[in-house]
């Protein structure tokens, strides 16, 4: 019973940073802020569904750890380079 | 009620890592410009999440004896990936001219960034 309580109070402590996260997402001033509270809530998507399975005594979720980090870090690498330099991949005939 | 010392060493590095992320989401909050904040997001968030990552891989091989290769993986992408993303961000960020905080009393790359950079282009 305990053991439930404190995954239930985890979930809470992460699902109020996720909260401080979108507030950072909606007010934040430049769009770095945005990319850089985005890829937070993807992290901290990561560690939910990790205590969610936790929770739940089950495996069927360790496939979503890893594609959520996978996902969530492509994102980030493509905003930045879109804001950077205005396009994500170069082409070759730029130079 | 907590039956072995498998949940309490579960719950132990679940809790934490949970308060850890739960401090740096204030950081993000309460930070002034985005270089303080990258720290808040970067740093101490991967710690919150490798502390949740390794107490749900030891609860799964203490209490099931499963011991899940998929979250290793997990954990080993999120250490590797996360730094790289920040320093993505900053980069953009000071590229794009996202001015420091008026409390800062130095930049150190300003001076390289006007001679070398703004000079290729």
């Amino acid at each position: 019973m305990t053991f439930e309580i404190i995954m239930i109070v985890s979930l809470c402590l992460l699902t109020l940073s996720i909260l401080a996260n979108i507030y950072r997402v909606v007010k934040g001033p430049s769009s770095a802020d945005r990319i850089q509270a985005l890829d937070a809530i993807g992290i901290n998507l990561i560690a939910s569904i990790a205590v969610f399975s936790v929770l739940l005594h089950t495996h069927a979720f360790f496939d979503l750890i890893l594609l959520i980090g996978i996902l969530s870090f492509v994102g980030t690498v493509a905003f930045a380079r879109f804001t950077e330099r205005g396009m994500v991949i170069k082409q070759k005939d730029e130079g | 009620m907590l039956h072995g010392s498998d949940e309490v060493i579960a719950a132990l590095f679940i809790l934490a890592g949970s308060i850890i992320v739960f401090v740096s989401a204030i950081g993000i909050i309460r930070l002034p410009d985005v270089y303080t904040r990258s720290h808040a997001a970067s740093k101490s968030s991967t710690l919150g999440v490798l502390s949740t990552l390794v107490g749900t891989l030891l609860y799964f091989l203490i209490s099931e004896g499963y011991f899940s290769i998929r979250l290793i993986m997990g954990i080993f992408f999120v250490f590797l990936t996360a730094p790289v993303a920040a320093h993505l961000i900053a980069r953009s960020a000071y590229r794009n001219g996202v001015p420091l905080t008026e409390k800062s009393i130095e930049d150190e790359l300003k001076k390289y960034y006007f001679e070398n950079e703004l000079s290729k282009k």
